[in-house]
């Protein structure tokens, strides 16, 4: 499903490599878990991946079900099926969060040929689908983002990725901000969504999601590179641990 | 202080084009007016209130000539009901207007009144306008009391069931129109007043609004789309104790266009809110110039005003806040925004504040910037094409101006025009 090979990457603005070399697969079906300290490139990754401005690929490539991530603009990307739920996001004064979810939906069906979603339509499967994520009315009638706190924030980010139902889904630390309720909503919003034709990328510091989204697969990114990948076990390790033991035995 | 010769030259040469016209019970108070612009002589490029705006083609002797606009859309305002009065290049046209008749209220043509020897609008017509000459000058104000050729007079006693809709329609490619409209508002009485439409090649209106205590007046205007016209307006609003008022405008496209607001609360408890949004492109240039003065305790105001630009367009934005010594507990609160569309277009504003009261709350802002560009990619990165999620945040970024609007109707006829502006864009 998504494919990185040897993924380097430097901001656009300065002479700063950060992305050193990042091989990793994500099959269809499978959730891949990442983890690793802070600054190690997880982020960027995501950012490249989905298109952001201000870096520049200079070896590699990425590819999603065969096509080339890189050469598409981000709403192609996405339009193509992959999505990422930001570790930060974004505040958006003036629009109105359900106008967002309804313009995007219909934006991505639009650029597949399919025909847009009715209102009423729309309106039925947004209020059944923020009722499960406990979002409320008023949280849908709000601008985007804007004075929802921050795991109100995060909640919102999988209502989009189960709006938009895409093929590869990239959740960067969903989980921080959450509190123990919040974060058995979020993984069950990320659970009813698994299939066989969809592959997750979940970027984590904490076992405890893990402990709710089962991983196929936990690898270990460090300065800019994929140094370990293991199963689940992995993700204890580091519990436990801590990085310092898997660097000194990479290095 | 005398006017300098090259004032006084330039007003000369304008004057003589002109006749003051001589009927009637305004009489008196055009021939202060002249006196009055002899006195100031127009505005000059010198002038500190004209340093970002060139008054050159609002005083040439001759108005530059402008093409008429058409469209197929349907016109501003359409869907709504409302009592309609039409002016053609600055003239009442009776046959393109409905009865003015309405319950709540009395319209009739300044002109018609001229012969009466009591009337309200004879204590207000150049009144208001002589009194906002003061402490900055608005010469062109003078000059429209002095030679408006037409206008009407608005007296609202009740609560009239339909907005007054002043349409204008620019027909000749050379009109040059002056109009002068006065509204009385009782106390406790409501009204809307809208007003839309190319006027004239060049046009210069002034409207004169006395609120007594507890009315109420709310006005949205359009004016647009068409591109070559020039145009000054000026609003003077007086406001008595508890008094609403509320004006938003709408500006697309137009190379001069100077909106000037002239506020005074001089009651208690009154609310003003001015508020704008505009949308330009290339040669466009859109002048925003407001004057709050607050003379009275526990007064609320508002400016909010918001321009879009693109292609080398320019907005200005000139705004005050005076607190009278007294005028205390006074909420007054200012932002003038604009979002740059490319690097060509620029934004020149001069907010103020003069505060001689110690316990008021005043805010002003000003900014000036571009599409916020993690907005722009979160919203693409949702599948949201860039030209789309770059209109939505143009929409977003007007929102704040917009919502200003109290009928959710004309807000939202507000919108669409803004939407079709935004459309249009190749
Ligand atoms: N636009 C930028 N300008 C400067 N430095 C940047 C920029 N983007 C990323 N970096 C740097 O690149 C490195 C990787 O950042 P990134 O955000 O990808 O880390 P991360 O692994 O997601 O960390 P965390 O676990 O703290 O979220 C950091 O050193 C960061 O400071
Ligand atoms: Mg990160």
């Amino acid at each position: 499903m998504l494919e990185i090979k040897n993924l380097h990457v430097k901001l656009e603005e300065e002479d700063k490599q950060i992305l050193k070399g990042v091989d990793l697969t994500v099959e269809a079906g499978k959730v891949h878990a990442i983890m690793g300290p802070n600054g190690s490139g997880k982020s960027t990754l995501s950012y490249v991946l989905s298109g952001r401005d201000g870096y520049e690929v200079t070896e590699g490539a990425a590819t999603l079900s065969g096509a080339d991530l890189l050469e598409m603009e981000p709403e192609e990307r996405a339009a193509a099926g992959l999505f990422l739920a930001f570790q930060y996001p974004v505040e958006i004064p003036g629009v109105g969060n359900m106008t967002f979810l309804r313009t995007a939906v219909n934006a991505q069906r639009k650029a597949r040929g399919e025909e847009e979603l009715s209102a009423a339509d729309f309106l039925k499967e947004v209020r059944a689908k923020a009722k499960a994520l406990k979002i409320d009315a008023d949280m849908l009638k709000r601008p985007v983002n804007v004075g929802f706190s921050g795991g109100e924030k995060k909640r919102n980010e999988i209502l989009q990725m189960a709006m938009l139902e895409p093929k590869m889904c990239i959740l960067d630390e969903t989980d921080s901000g959450l509190d123990v309720d919040a974060m058995k909503l979020v993984a069950e919003g990320v659970n009813a969504l698994r299939d066989a034709g969809r592959g997750f990328l979940v970027i984590t510091h904490y076992q405890r999601l893990l402990d709710h989204i089962k991983p196929d697969v936990v690898h270990i990114m460090a300065d800019g590179r994929i140094v370990k990948s293991g199963g689940p076990e992995l993700a204890l390790e580091v519990e436990n641990n801590g990085y310092a033991d898997i660097l000194a035995e990479v290095n | 202080m005398g006017v300098p010769a090259q004032k006084q030259t330039a007003t000369e040469a304008l004057l003589s084009t002109l006749t003051l016209p001589t009927a009637g019970c305004t009489r008196s108070a055009r021939e202060a007016a002249l006196a009055r612009l002899r006195e100031m002589g127009v505005p000059g490029r010198r002038d500190e209130y004209w340093k970002y705006t060139r008054p050159d083609t609002l005083i040439a002797p001759e108005a530059p000539r402008a093409a008429t606009f058409h469209t197929d859309e349907p016109m501003m305002f359409d869907a709504i009901d409302r009592l309609k009065i039409v002016f053609v290049d600055g003239v009442f046209d009776a046959e393109a207007s409905d009865a003015l008749e309405m319950d709540g209220v009395r319209i009739e043509r300044i002109e018609d009144i001229c012969c009466k020897d009591i009337h309200w609008a004879k204590d207000l017509y150049g009144v208001l306008e002589a009194r906002g000459q003061s402490p900055v000058p608005r010469p062109l104000a003078a000059l429209n009391t002095a030679f408006a050729g037409d206008g009407i007079a608005i007296h609202v006693t009740g609560k009239p069931s339909k907005p007054i809709s002043l349409i204008y329609r620019h027909a000749s490619e050379s009109s040059d129109a002056l109009l002068h409209h006065v509204i009385r508002v009782e106390s406790g009485a409501e009204v809307t007043i809208l007003e839309n439409g190319p006027a004239a090649s060049r046009f210069n209106k002034c409207m004169e609004i006395d609120i007594a205590d507890g009315g109420t007046l709310h006005h949205v205007r359009a004016q647009g789309r068409d591109h070559e016209r020039r145009a000054v307006t000026h609003m003077f609003t007086r406001l008595g104790a508890g008094s609403v008022y509320k004006s938003f405008t709408l500006t697309v496209n137009g190379v001069l266009t100077r909106n000037e607001q002239v506020v005074e609360l001089t009651g208690d408890e009154g609310v003003a809110h001015v508020a704008g949004a505009c949308v330009g492109d290339g040669d466009f240039h859109h002048d925003d110039t407001v004057f709050v003065t607050h003379d009275a305790v526990n007064c609320e105001s508002r400016q909010v005003f918001k321009k879009v630009l693109r292609n080398g367009a320019t907005g200005v934005f000139q705004g005050k806040i005076l607190v009278q010594p007294g005028a205390q507990k006074t909420d007054g609160y200012q932002i003038s925004q604009s979002l740059l569309l490319d690097d060509d277009s620029q934004f020149l504003a001069k907010p103020e504040l003069e505060i001689y009261a110690d316990d008021v709350a005043c805010s002003h802002g000003s900014t000036s910037g571009a599409i916020d560009e993690t907005a722009l990619f979160y919203l693409r990165s949702r599948g949201v094409p860039q030209k789309e999620a770059t209109d939505l945040l143009t929409l977003a970024f007007l929102a704040e101006a917009v919502e200003e609007i109290e009928d959710e109707a004309l807000a939202a006829d507000i919108v669409s025009r803004l939407e079709g502006w935004l459309a249009r864009r190749a």
